[in-house]
């Protein structure tokens, strides 16, 4: 990609941050800073809280202690953010071009064309087809072409490459190595390990354990 | 401006592919009117007095029956968080599911509001100010009910609740709904359901946005 640095330089900030569901919480003190290019990797037990902070930060759920922030960049109008849960968010009913061209149309058309990020994530031909016929795994890639088609800096993934197959990990791979190299952020949960080509942009994140914490 | 259309187009082709349900809803609004002449017995001149309410009644509670569909599949299947995160403010995804609702959960039954007023033995003057308040009224009830449906749409099983909440809500709306047919300053209750109208269409999709973001998934 010869696009670099699309976005402003934004990093993610958290500090003392608790993040819990319904009163109870779920993670000890989080403190971690993702600075632009970078990405952090939640590990940790089910049950341990990746999900709960993936939605805290996507500002979903408050969180119970602690504060967290996008620094730097200017004061842009609109969300930041894409969030890709476990839900993919797919209507049945609608095709699989009319779904992602929707959320082209409501998120702003600023990344790729939809037939485009349909090619790219292996959709290229069954744009006309009706979504509800698609597999898991074809959801799955359908749920993350509407990352592509408006580009947003923080990417909050989880569990991304879940129904994936093994081409379908490397596709995690080269989008998440592409967001980063265009100055994008990106918090992933995952159970997989993803390898990104330059293993430094990575940083861990253990949920659940003792001494929670990355290094900032 | 092509966020709302988009938003719009992908409520109406999700309605209409959705077949039969718009055909229950109209098929539910016939047959609560058409089963009261046999619980209250056909005496023609009581059925003439109380066909508008009749009507008014039936409306009403077809238009419950479609409030579920509002936004739980939205919520069901992770669009709704996502919308909260769209360009488009969620107000006017609010704003362009309410137009959607209205038009196909009340625009058929004004459509077979004649076979109702048949069933009733409506006369024709009576059946135009029928039309005209239904016309008049519904915006309002969808709008009731679409901050209903917010409100309990994080509610697991929470179909029910909406329309109980709704119901106090709704009662102005019915009261000139049908005074607007039968009282004898019928104008002045129009005028009234139409303020109604207005103000509810205009306030819902805000309160309905704040019901949802305050929500927690």
């Amino acid at each position: 990609m010869t696009e670099r640095q699309v976005f402003s330089p934004l990093s993610l900030v958290a500090t003392g941050l608790v993040c819990g569901r319904g009163g109870m919480a779920l993670t000890h003190e989080l403190a971690f800073a993702v600075a632009p290019g970078r990405c952090l990797l939640l590990r940790g037990a089910n049950g341990s809280g990746k999900t709960t902070l993936l939605l805290t930060l996507s500002g979903i759920v408050a969180p119970l202690d602690g504060f967290f922030a996008l620094e730097g960049g200017e004061a842009e109008a609109g969300p930041a953010l894409h969030y890709c849960g476990h839900r993919n968010a797919i209507k049945p009913r609608l095709t699989v071009a009319e779904n992602l061209g929707f959320w082209a149309a409501v998120n702003g058309t600023t990344g790729l064309s939809v037939a485009d990020a349909l090619a790219e994530v292996g959709l290229g031909r069954l744009g006309d087809l009706d979504a509800g016929y698609l597999s898991a795994g074809q959801s799955r890639r359908l749920a993350l072409a509407r990352l592509l088609v408006s580009l947003r800096p923080l990417w909050l993934l989880d569990e991304p490459a879940a129904a994936l197959d093994s081409e379908g990990h490397d596709l995690v791979t080269r989008l998440l190595d592409r967001h980063l190299d265009m100055g994008g952020i990106a918090v992933a949960a995952t159970h997989d390990p993803i390898t990104l080509p330059d293993p430094s942009r990575m940083e861990t994140l253990v949920l659940g354990a003792r001494n929670s914490g990355a290094p900032p | 401006m092509t966020a709302f259309r988009a938003m719009l187009g992908r409520e109406l082709r999700l309605a209409l592919r959705g077949g039969g349900d718009m055909l229950t809803l109209v098929l539910f609004f016939v047959i609560v009117g058409a089963i009261v002449p046999f619980a209250v017995g056909p005496d023609r001149d009581l059925l003439a007095r109380i066909a508008p309410g009749i009507v008014w009644i039936a409306a009403f509670l077809a238009m419950l029956l479609g409030l579920d569909r509002l936004f739980r599949p939205d919520h069901e299947d992770g669009s709704l968080i996502l919308l909260r995160q769209a360009d488009l403010s969620l107000s006017a995804v609010v704003a362009a599911k309410l137009i959607v609702h209205w038009l196909v959960s009340a625009l058929p039954l004004l459509l077979a509001s004649p076979l109702l007023a048949m069933l009733l033995a409506m006369e024709l003057e009576t059946f135009w100010r029928v039309l005209l308040s239904l016309a008049v009224g519904t915006p309002a009830l969808a709008a009731f009910g679409a901050v209903g449906a917010a409100v309990t749409v994080s509610i697991r099983r929470g179909g029910l609740i909406a329309p109980i909440l709704i119901a106090p809500l709704s009662i102005p709306v019915l009261i000139f709904g049908t005074g607007s047919i039968t009282a004898t300053q019928s104008s002045a209750a129009l005028l009234f359901l139409a303020a109604l109208s207005l103000m509810a269409v205009a306030l819902a999709p805000f309160a309905a946005a704040l019901a949802i973001s305050s929500g927690e998934d």
